[in-house]
């Protein structure tokens, strides 16, 4: 196992690295771009198209999640969640055909923590002003102050950890997987590798398919949760 | 025991040290198994909140799960890039 490998430095700057993460996020974005083009290609007012139906499922779908989460006050958040969504799934499924997962590098999941720890602070500044943010770290008790100090660094560490480290050990344990069942099959001289072939297959489904949604899916969740709950309630 | 220099023994340290840092896995295991249970509970008595109860107990999963991937990132720090070497 090793990091992103570095395919040419940019000589500005003291040399800034061009690395496989960096490559293969624009290639999902790539991707995502002509996705997007594709399902939304000559829309119509009565769709009869499949590829249009399937867009609209999709936006009803996030929008509906984004509403029974967050609260209707916040729907200006749907197209961001799909965004992450949609680039943390396909960034992660990469690992599929052959590519590094751009997810399995720490500097990709920090900088969405890092958005949603912008917006954690954005909204409260913006819904309490400048006093009620300041008033909402000396919550419940004004002994709880440090606490809630450390909690500005921790939560996007924790988020970005927790995305990073699930793809990272899925990755590891695929790896540790493959070199066994070659060492098996050559073991037993199989003619053919059929154990390095079909087995790690279906436990691929398991750790970059499965995981790769479930972490994408929680991602998203977390931002949402974390947004909402510093702002003011629906109801109030 | 001539010939062990002092990379060699932080190699090995580092083998037992990530094996003891996998013992945070036991936490979310317990934690996570607990949570599951509680949904099945849940959806049992009420089978119509199957869809709020799922979602909950994802997110609560995710939450539980955060010190164990702590105790694993520590775990293949120290295997595969061992900042101490």
């Amino acid at each position: 196992m090793e990091g992103p490998r570095i395919y040419f430095t940019i000589p500005i700057f003291g040399g800034i690295n061009v690395n496989e993460t960096e490559v293969n996020l624009l290639i999902v974005t790539l991707l995502l771009l002509v996705v997007s083009l594709i399902l939304t290609h000559k829309m119509e007012k009565i769709p009869r198209k499949k590829t249009q139906l399937l867009a609209e499922k999709i936006v009803i779908t996030i929008d509906n999640l984004v509403e029974s989460t967050m609260g209707k006050r916040y729907m200006a958040f749907a197209p961001y969640m799909m965004t992450l969504f949609a680039s943390s799934v396909f960034g992660s499924l990469i690992s599929l055909v052959g590519l590094r997962s751009t997810t399995q590098d720490f500097n990709t999941t920090l900088c969405w923590a890092l958005v949603t720890a912008f917006f954690i602070h954005y909204i409260g500044f913006k819904s309490s002003g400048f006093k009620g943010y300041l008033h909402s770290f000396a919550e419940p008790i004004a002994v709880m102050t440090p606490i809630n100090m450390i909690g500005i660094v921790t939560t996007p560490m924790s988020m970005a950890l927790r995305h990073f480290g699930n793809v990272l050990g899925g990755s590891a344990i695929m790896t540790l997987l493959y070199s066994a069942f070659a060492g098996v099959s050559s073991m037993i001289h199989l003619p053919i590798p059929a154990l390095q072939v079909g087995v790690p297959a279906i436990l691929s489904l398991y750790f970059d398919f499965f995981g790769g949604c479930m972490q994408a899916f929680i991602f998203c969740m977390l931002t949402m949760v974390y947004i909402s709950n510093v702002g003011p309630s629906d109801d109030s | 025991m001539n010939g062990i220099t002092g990379p060699d023994l932080i190699r090995a340290a580092s083998a037992i040290g990530a094996g003891l840092a996998l013992i945070a896995g036991i936490g979310p295991g317990i934690g996570e198994g607990y949570a599951a249970g509680k949904a099945v509970e849940a959806i049992g008595r009420q089978p119509e909140s199957s869809g709020a109860v799922t979602k909950t107990l994802l997110i609560g999963c995710a939450m539980a799960e955060t010190t164990g991937i702590y105790g694993l990132f520590i775990g293949l720090a120290l295997l595969f890039f061992n900042p101490l070497l």
